[in-house]
């Protein structure tokens, strides 16, 4: 059947090609020109004299570091360059084909982009369900790692297992699990609960639910094996030395644990933070491209769907810097809090 | 060592400025060459039964290319789905494009506008069959004037009701709207396990009908300057008609908000719904049903009693890529892929409704199935602005947004249609 009439299914096929803004700004300015002085002293010439304070020798790290600073620029700086790029011009289905030229926009592509109520509207809905995905996987991976410690081998072999297959499972394929699984007709969980053909995404609320769930059950497995392994590391006497004074678990969690832990759980929030922030295929396949009317739509389905569904790349390109700069901010906002409150990480 | 290294910093930057400073546009130009000789391609789209396309298609090749010595030409048949992928792929790489594409219909303004399209102007009003082509597949070619293809298929829909249920129920076949309407929820009441007529939220093509029999509009305007006029009085009373259809007492808006067209055809041929809106190339799907032998077909009813209402013209057409460089025999093989012969070998073989006026006479005396498609044709039809912004609008699902905020209650009727028309102005104000 080749009715052209018919409208497109949102967002028709899945591509392979990410969403713009996927080059996800995982930190990495921290590799600086740090190590340059320690790496003074064992001077690659023995032999020769002494060359005083000229930093000739400053290229050497720059040297090793070579190979990694080329693909990083490959790989994510070029993308982020051309993503730049494109959002300052008009660019469409019609400039990619050559049908009309690429015009400079300047800044009206943002102008556009602040000027939509809808856009506001999925910021507020992406900062808010990012949020509540972030709380709950750091909750639920860290009560799950505690107890991880606390129970015999078997059953720890059981939910290690159960976690991991969780975090292996593709989230494509996790998600069309549990829109069966929630599916009205034939799901279980509707049988089980007994409540007909209740249709869980046809509200806001409920959608976002279906999909919160989904987000954690596959991302807290990463936290949990993180967080117990940074568990095992703590001295037991440590913890025996709370435990004879009498502090129960949880004072154990927040007195002792965490500020060992510290490090761990900032690593484990920033990346749950960033993750969370850019969620896509789970948005994507559980509420079909952004639920009704776009009740569920997330940033980065926001701009998938302007770039590749309507052929807006340069508007769907703001969006992706946009989002990049947000959570540039977020992640060195966060660092630099737990810097001036005097933790070193 | 150290100088090297120096540099290196410094080149790799040069070199990716220079290298980098636009983003990738083709050089989509028209091509100069015009080879008599050599492989022409072609895409065509895949059927959900494709082997007697394939046929009827294989036969016009084999004359295109007995007619045309040390020619050789290589179809392909691409999926309905991706197609939009496909064809923007080929517009932004002449060197791996076909010279002859099949596309659906609302899409001729938005590929012109994206320069993949031969103007054709001139050979489709020098072609002798071309004067019998009906009026609403020839305006489904034309841009500005300009003619991009040639009509190879209409489709229409109509509605499809259950003999039996009506018969069971003393329900009559609806006259109007009004009845329509009242008839689906009487169904609804007496069988609570069906939809009275299955509708969706995402179904724009089903739901336009509605506001044209009330005698709304999409756009006002000519090509360059259209505006939206989906919040007019008028169109707001088809809106109201279509989206009273959610509920309850039809089609419960928790699970039709989300349905598009495939979705109502397939819940009636399963038996789940007594009526359905489907169009003439979704008899083979209803046939393979479970309703087959208990249903009948009937012009969607209008506002007035015992009048139709004006369908959406869908189909689809034959054009020539404008980087072919083949451009004489692309041209000759878009002529015999959408001759009257081939439209008539074509509707027997798969059903499609020929765009010729006389072809589409002799069909409907041969298939009394689609007397009801063609009488509503015959009615009269409506089109999509010819505009390139429609392509934009048909894919950021403005319409389906408007109807879900509708039926789910975030909206009333006027506030949704007046945000559909904002956007659909936004659209036309930046495409044109």
């Amino acid at each position: 059947m080749t009715d052209a009439a018919l409208p497109p299914e949102p967002g028709g096929a899945v591509t392979t090609a990410g969403p713009p803004g996927t080059a996800g700004p995982v930190a990495a300015p921290t590799t600086g020109p740090a190590p340059r002085r320690t790496a003074r002293p064992a001077g690659p010439s023995p032999g020769r004299p002494r060359r005083g304070a000229r930093p000739r020798g400053g290229w050497t790290p720059w040297l090793y570091l070579a190979p990694a600073l080329v693909c990083l620029g490959g790989l994510l700086v070029y993308p982020v360059y051309q993503l730049g790029l494109i959002s300052f011009l008009e660019y469409t289905q019609a400039q990619v084909s050559g049908g009309e030229p690429a015009r400079f926009r300047g800044l009206a592509n943002y102008t556009e982009l602040f000027a939509d109520d809808q856009f506001w509207q999925v910021l507020l809905a992406t900062v808010g369900f990012a949020a509540a995905c972030v709380v709950c996987t750091l909750a639920v991976g860290c009560a799950l790692a505690v107890l991880l410690t606390r129970i015999r081998a078997i059953p720890r072999l059981a939910l290690l297992l159960a976690a991991l297959g969780a975090w292996a499972t593709p989230s494509i394929t996790g998600s069309t699990v549990w829109l069966f699984l929630f599916d009205p007709d034939f799901g279980p969980v509707n049988r089980l609960l007994g409540i007909g053909d209740h249709s869980w995404t046809y509200g806001r609320y409920s959608a976002f639910l279906l999909v919160l769930l989904e987000v954690v059950w596959c991302s807290f497995p990463f936290v949990m094996v993180t967080v117990y392994a940074g568990i095992r590391a703590v001295p037991s006497e440590i913890l025996e030395a709370a435990a004879l004074d009498g502090a129960s678990q949880w004072r154990i969690w927040r007195s002792v644990l965490t500020p060992i832990l510290r490090p761990i759980l900032v690593i484990v929030t920033v990346q749950s933070v960033i993750w969370d922030f850019k969620v896509f295929t789970q948005i994507y396949v559980i509420t079909n491209g952004g639920g009704i009317a776009g009740q569920n739509l997330v940033l980065n389905v926001y701009a998938y769907q302007k770039a590749f569904a309507s052929s807006q790349y340069s508007l769907g390109s703001a969006i992706g810097v946009v989002m990049l700069l947000i959570l540039l901010a977020v992640t060195l906002g966060y660092l630099r809090l737990l810097r001036r409150r005097g933790e070193e990480l | 060592m150290n100088l090297s290294v120096r540099f290196i910093g410094p080149l790799a930057l040069a070199a990716a400025l220079a290298t980098a400073c636009a983003p990738q546009t083709s050089g989509n130009a028209s091509s100069d060459k015009d080879e008599k000789t050599g492989t022409l391609r072609v895409w065509l789209f895949q059927e959900v039964d494709n082997q007697p396309k394939e046929r009827v298609v294989d036969a016009v090749l084999a004359g295109f290319e007995k007619a045309h010595g040390g020619t050789d030409v290589s179809v392909e048949y691409i999926p309905v789905e991706t197609r939009a992928q496909r064809i923007k792929a080929a517009f932004n790489d002449p060197k791996s494009a076909p010279d002859v594409i099949e596309y659906g219909n609302t899409d001729t303004a938005g590929y012109v506008k994206d320069g993949g399209l031969a103007d054709v102007t001139k050979d489709f009003n020098a072609w002798s069959e071309a004067k019998d082509t009906d009026p609403t597949a020839r305006q489904s070619v034309t841009v500005d004037g300009k003619v991009y293809g040639a009509p190879y298929f209409v489709g229409v829909r109509a509605l499809y009701y259950r003999t039996d249920v009506l018969r069971e129920l003393g329900l009559r076949v609806p006259k109007s709207q009004a009845e329509l309407i009242s008839t689906a929820k009487k169904i609804r009441a007496a069988k609570p396990g069906l939809y009275g007529l299955a509708v969706g939220g995402a179904y724009t093509y089903g739901a336009m009908p509605f506001i044209w029999a009330n005698g709304g509009e999409l756009a006002t305007g000519r090509s360059g300057s259209y505006a939206s006029a989906i919040d007019s009085p008028d169109a707001r009373k088809g809106i109201k008609a279509y989206t009273s259809l959610f509920g309850d007492d039809n089609c419960p808006a928790a699970k039709c908000a989300v349905m598009g067209g495939n979705d109502t055809v397939t819940a009636f041929a399963s038996g789940k719904a007594a009526m359905a809106i489907g169009g003439d190339f979704s008899h083979a799907a209803v046939e393979a049903g479970k309703v087959k032998g208990t249903y009948a077909v009937v012009p969607l009813p209008g506002v007035k009693p015992g009048s139709i209402a004006p369908a959406f013209a869908g189909g689809n057409n034959i054009g020539v890529l404008k980087s072919t460089s083949h451009r004489t025999l692309a041209v000759d093989l878009m002529k015999r892929l959408a001759s009257k012969k081939t439209q008539g070998e074509l509707f027997d073989a798969m059903g499609f409704l020929p765009t010729f006026t006389d072809v589409r006479q002799q069909a409907a005396a041969r298939e009394p199935f689609v007397k009801p498609f063609v009488e509503t044709l015959a009615a009269g039809t409506e089109f999509v602005p010819a505009s390139p912004a429609w392509a934009q609008i048909d894919s950021s699902l403005v319409l389906p947004t408007m109807f879900q905020e509708i039926v789910s209650g975030k909206k009333d009727v006027a506030h949704a249609s007046q945000d559909a028309a904002k956007k659909m102005d936004d659209a036309f104000g930046s495409a044109g």
